[in-house]
């Protein structure tokens, strides 16, 4: 599946932010993600407000000094790894 | 010295042994809890604070039924207050819409609704009570509300022909996340395994089933799933360790390594109306018994192998050589790895289970409700 820049990725039902000894984590059934510099940057904008473009867009920005299309790339593969984890939609 | 435990990332908490189930193969221990040596709220919400203390983020709330605690709500909400992950695995009985909302709005992250079947007869048969037709129901109610629902279906001998109809259930509800758990034989499925465990060629084909199923609902379903270790080659990492990642408290306080744990003689277990969790964590005789690798006989002593799997399982290690510190003699490489052949030899051929009706229900051992 390609993911349309348009949609807005939003934690499913089930899964949400939490704090685990001073770190973000990404709590799931079973499991949990530690989240670490770009990942948290990623997954603190899955509000089902923010499109994929938007937040491809914010993290160029905020990692300058890497390649735009490289940081889409990364951007795009961590989205659809959490998608098919069923920790995230696409609406 | 056993080297100082990491901290646990699980608590399962055993609220209550009640259940209006009877399934046959219920992990629960031989000896049942009573309603009146349960722990109170209180004491719950303080071991849930403790339990976040030391690095606990995910919180099971299980029993018996854990819809049979009044006070469910609350404990979620304590739960939730000190910062866990709260997961209910429950039966979905007794339970409607008002109290479903209730504990949704206490904070319930995600709801495990446990299946022991895809046909009324046969799911209502194991579980020795009409069950099935409720499942569905709370089914139906949890389309229309946000939180995680995982389905879990329990697997045997007697239901592995009902794999597409099981995920039938599942496509057709709102769940992301469907667990096809072979039975562990330990409690009363060891009681009951010879009329539960499946043979090989069931196995093989049910693996099967769950890579297409995998495949084919990947973005939509994220299927998982637990194969019975008699037929493995290597035991699994039982727990992820010996008093590594995860605590079990019984409905009376007892802080147990695993769910099984009772069936080895002479360990004593510590109890959180006594000492604090972090205590019994990190010092008790209990989980510092099978800790690091300084317990272990050959061939785990001198295996490549001992970081990966722990040596197995304790508890089955014990029901099935009488001693627990042996290697798990599900493993190939164990000395007594012939006691578990046995068993499978003696399992009736593929053939002969399918076309059986299943069995009259006389045969099983049916777990008791507690007082």
């Amino acid at each position: 599946m390609s993911l349309d820049p348009h949609s807005r990725p939003q934690l499913a039902p089930g899964c949400r932010l939490g704090e685990n000894q001073g770190q973000k984590v990404l709590l799931m059934p079973e499991r949990a993600l530690r989240l670490i510099g770009p990942s948290l940057e990623i997954v603190t904008r899955c509000d089902g407000k923010n499109s994929i473009a938007k937040i491809v867009a914010e993290l160029q920005k905020l990692y300058s000094k890497a390649q735009p299309k490289k940081v889409e790339e990364d951007i795009l593969g961590y989205l659809q790894l959490l998608h098919d984890q069923r920790a995230l939609d696409f609406i | 010295m056993p080297p100082t435990p990491p901290n646990p990332l699980a608590l399962i908490a055993e609220l209550t042994h009640r259940c209006p189930l009877h399934c046959v193969y219920c992990s629960n221990p031989a000896e049942l809890v009573n309603r009146t040596q349960e722990l109170s709220t209180e004491i719950w919400s303080r071991v849930f604070r403790e339990a976040a203390e030391l690095g606990v983020m995910q919180l099971d709330l299980t029993g018996g039924e854990p819809l049979a605690r009044p006070d469910l709500a609350a404990l979620i909400e304590s739960a939730r207050a000190a910062n866990l992950y709260v997961n209910l695995i429950t039966s979905g009985l007794p339970l409607d819409e008002a109290r479903l909302d209730e504990l949704i709005a206490a904070g319930l992250d995600h709801f495990q609704l446990s299946f022991q079947g895809s046909r009324e007869s046969s799911a209502n048969e194991v579980s020795g009570t009409k069950a099935h037709a409720q499942k569905l129901r709370v089914l139906d109610w949890l389309r229309t509300r946000r939180v995680g629902v995982t389905l879990n279906f329990v697997l045997h001998r007697n239901n592995l022909d009902q794999l597409e109809e099981m995920l039938s259930i599942a496509e057709g509800s709102s769940t992301s996340r469907v667990e096809f758990a072979h039975v562990q034989y330990y409690g009363w499925a060891f009681a009951n395994r010879e009329q539960l465990l499946p043979t090989r060629e069931q196995l093989m084909r049910s693996i099967d089933f769950f890579k297409c199923a995998e495949e084919r609902l990947r973005g939509k379903i994220r299927i998982e799933y637990v194969v019975p270790d008699y037929h493995a080659k290597y035991p699994k990492p039982c727990m992820g360790g010996w008093g590594r990642q995860a605590v079990l408290i019984t409905p009376r306080g007892e802080a147990m390594p695993c769910h099984a744990a009772s069936v080895i003689p002479n360990l004593s277990f510590e109890n959180v109306t006594e000492k604090s969790l972090q205590e019994i964590w990190g010092s008790s005789e209990a989980f510092q018994k099978f800790r690091g690798e300084d317990w272990m006989q050959e061939p785990c002593k001198s295996c490549d192998r001992r970081s990966q799997d722990f040596g197995g399982c304790r508890c089955q290690a014990m029901l099935l050589t009488g001693n627990a510190a042996a290697t798990d003699p599900v493993c190939s490489l164990s000395p007594q790895r012939t006691r578990v052949d046995a068993i499978i030899a003696a399992i009736p051929s593929a053939s002969a289970t399918t076309i059986q009706p299943s069995s009259p229900a006389s045969l099983w051992l049916y777990r008791p409700n507690p007082a």
